[in-house]
């Protein structure tokens, strides 16, 4: 079965937003997110989900030259970042689609949707 | 010759579909149409055009199809052994769902896709237009159209688009996506946004000819009905549109004998079947206020009153400004240019070339000239269209004081 990246992308803004939350504030987005999740099983459709920390807790690893070059953040062009993400098998985009829908809502972001490779 | 390319333009669309469906590659698809045309070229001239030319390509293609599916050694041996097993009788359709041409229509109007690459692919794909043809007429450059349409077609495999009817639930908005590509197909062929216009008929021959394809489809979607009778009643006018030295004819001015009658009949028939149906949506509305025109025998006897109840009816799907200004045209014939000029001045519509020009008509009529010249300079700075031009510049020297 093809398998499908939901990505919750944050900009600047909306990660700004997110931290000034309390967590009494942030519990019915866990909440949403949690009753998705289960969706996600029972239909058979989980493959594995997670949250990310913070941006500022990024490094960012050069492997291509001879010696590996460590750097602290993200990409320093980078206007948005990736904040959890779902990775889920699907019929078909029409059906990723759908519980993107779903998963966008219980979370309260957008998410971008990209098939695996093969 | 010429016959054999026609019928070929003709079931170009039923072929691809067809093809696609049965081995769930659209380049297999089209590559093994363009054989069968080949093979067509060929064949008819001596043998004569076949009794089902669409069945005769349908299978000349489906054989090109295996042909290479069997060449092409880096597909695996199962995946061969699974198309190659497949049935080789041509496909019956079973009922208008079942229809492959409506899966494509679909599939190349995914709001997955960029709307330019939709617009690309029903065209190449259903209507059967050469890449050129395509490029020709949305004015660039073949390599960059080829480009829009490789790369439309290769999401379309990776991130696997369905080749298929939506579902009930979502029939209404993605169908309201396939609408929206077709009247645009037709708009860029009716009022062109440049110079050049002998590719742009074409166009909106094309448009027509999806909205009848749509309409044989999908019978009882009004919205379909709707469509194609908008499409009709505007094209029925064509002729008087334009003057024999290229100046755009406003509606109150066109010449109502030159109209196409058949057009208009047909237009108003399917107007009246939306009617009966009453599922008012946005396209059967705006056929009605065509058909309101298209009523009247003279541009004096238009009810404008009923034009601008349409609109009313119309602004509650659709609150856009454009259609308020379409209803403030309506109320300025009714109650007069001032209580019209009111309405349309309120509206944020300065990059709108309609609104200066409805605004620049309104000033003149109130005898505003300074006004109304300054007016038509803004609305002539926003358009390239030559017959739009030379009319608001024709209508600009008429202004006096």
């Amino acid at each position: 079965m093809p398998q499908y990246f939901l990505a919750v992308n944050h900009d600047e803004a909306e990660a700004a937003r997110l931290s000034a939350l309390t967590p009494e504030q942030m519990q019915p987005m866990f909440e949403a997110v949690g009753v998705f999740n289960q969706q996600l099983q029972d239909a058979g459709a989980w493959v594995f989900a997670g949250g990310l920390e913070g941006v500022e807790s990024s490094t960012v690893v050069d492997g291509t030259g001879d010696r590996p070059v460590i750097t602290d953040g993200p990409f320093s062009e980078s206007k948005e970042f990736l904040g959890g993400f779902w990775i889920i098998e699907a019929d078909d985009l029409d059906a990723a689609l759908d519980w993107a829908t779903r998963g966008s809502k219980a979370c309260g972001g957008r998410v971008e949707v990209r098939p695996f490779q093969g | 010759m010429e016959v054999i390319e026609r019928v070929y333009r003709e079931e170009f669309g039923r072929v691809v579909a067809s093809l696609t469906r049965r081995f769930g590659d659209i380049d297999v698809a089209e590559d093994a149409a363009g054989e069968a045309l080949l093979v067509a070229l060929e064949k008819w001239p001596v043998d004569g055009v076949p009794p089902n030319p669409g069945a005769w390509l349908t299978t000349t293609a489906a054989r090109k199809a295996i042909d290479r599916i069997r060449r092409e050694s880096h597909r695996d041996a199962k995946h061969q052994a699974a198309l190659v097993m497949v049935d080789d009788t041509p496909h019956e359709p079973t009922g208008p769902v079942e229809d492959d041409r409506l899966r494509m229509v679909f599939t190349c109007c995914h709001p997955a896709l960029a709307p330019e690459a939709r617009v690309a692919l029903t065209l190449r794909l259903l209507g059967g237009l050469t890449v050129a043809e395509i490029a020709q007429a949305f004015l660039v450059p073949e390599a960059t159209m080829a480009q829009r349409i490789t790369r439309a077609k290769k999401k379309i495999a990776t991130a696997r688009i369905p080749f298929r009817v939506p579902s009930l639930g979502d029939l209404p908005e993605r169908l309201g996506g396939v609408l929206a590509v077709v009247y645009l197909v037709f708009n860029e062929g009716y009022l062109s946004s440049s110079a050049r216009t002998s590719v742009r008929d074409d166009l909106t021959a094309e448009a027509i000819r999806l909205g009848r394809l749509l309409r044989g489809l999908l019978p009882d979607e009004p919205e379909v009905t709707g469509l194609l009778a908008l499409m009709l009643l505007i094209e029925a006018r064509r002729s008087a549109r334009l003057s024999t030295d290229g100046v755009l004819v406003p509606l109150p001015e066109q010449d109502r004998g030159a109209w196409s009658r058949p057009l208009v009949d047909e237009g108003h028939a399917l107007v009246r079947e939306c009617l009966r149906v009453n599922r008012p949506g946005r396209y059967q509305l705006l056929a009605a206020v065509n058909a309101v025109h298209t009523d009247a025998r003279s541009a004096a006897d238009t009810d404008w009153a009923q034009v601008a109840a349409l609109y009313d009816r119309l602004a509650v799907i659709d609150p856009s400004p454009v259609v308020q200004l379409n209803r403030a045209i309506a109320v300025a014939e009714l109650d007069g240019p001032e209580v019209g000029l009111a309405l349309v001045d309120r509206l944020p519509l300065e990059g709108y070339h309609p609104w200066h020009a409805t605004r620049a008509d309104l000033l003149r009529r109130l005898g505003r000239s300074a006004q109304a010249r300054a007016a038509y300079d803004a609305a002539l700075a926003l358009i390239d269209n030559p017959a739009e031009t030379a009319y608001l510049t024709r209508r600009r020297s008429e202004v006096t004081g």
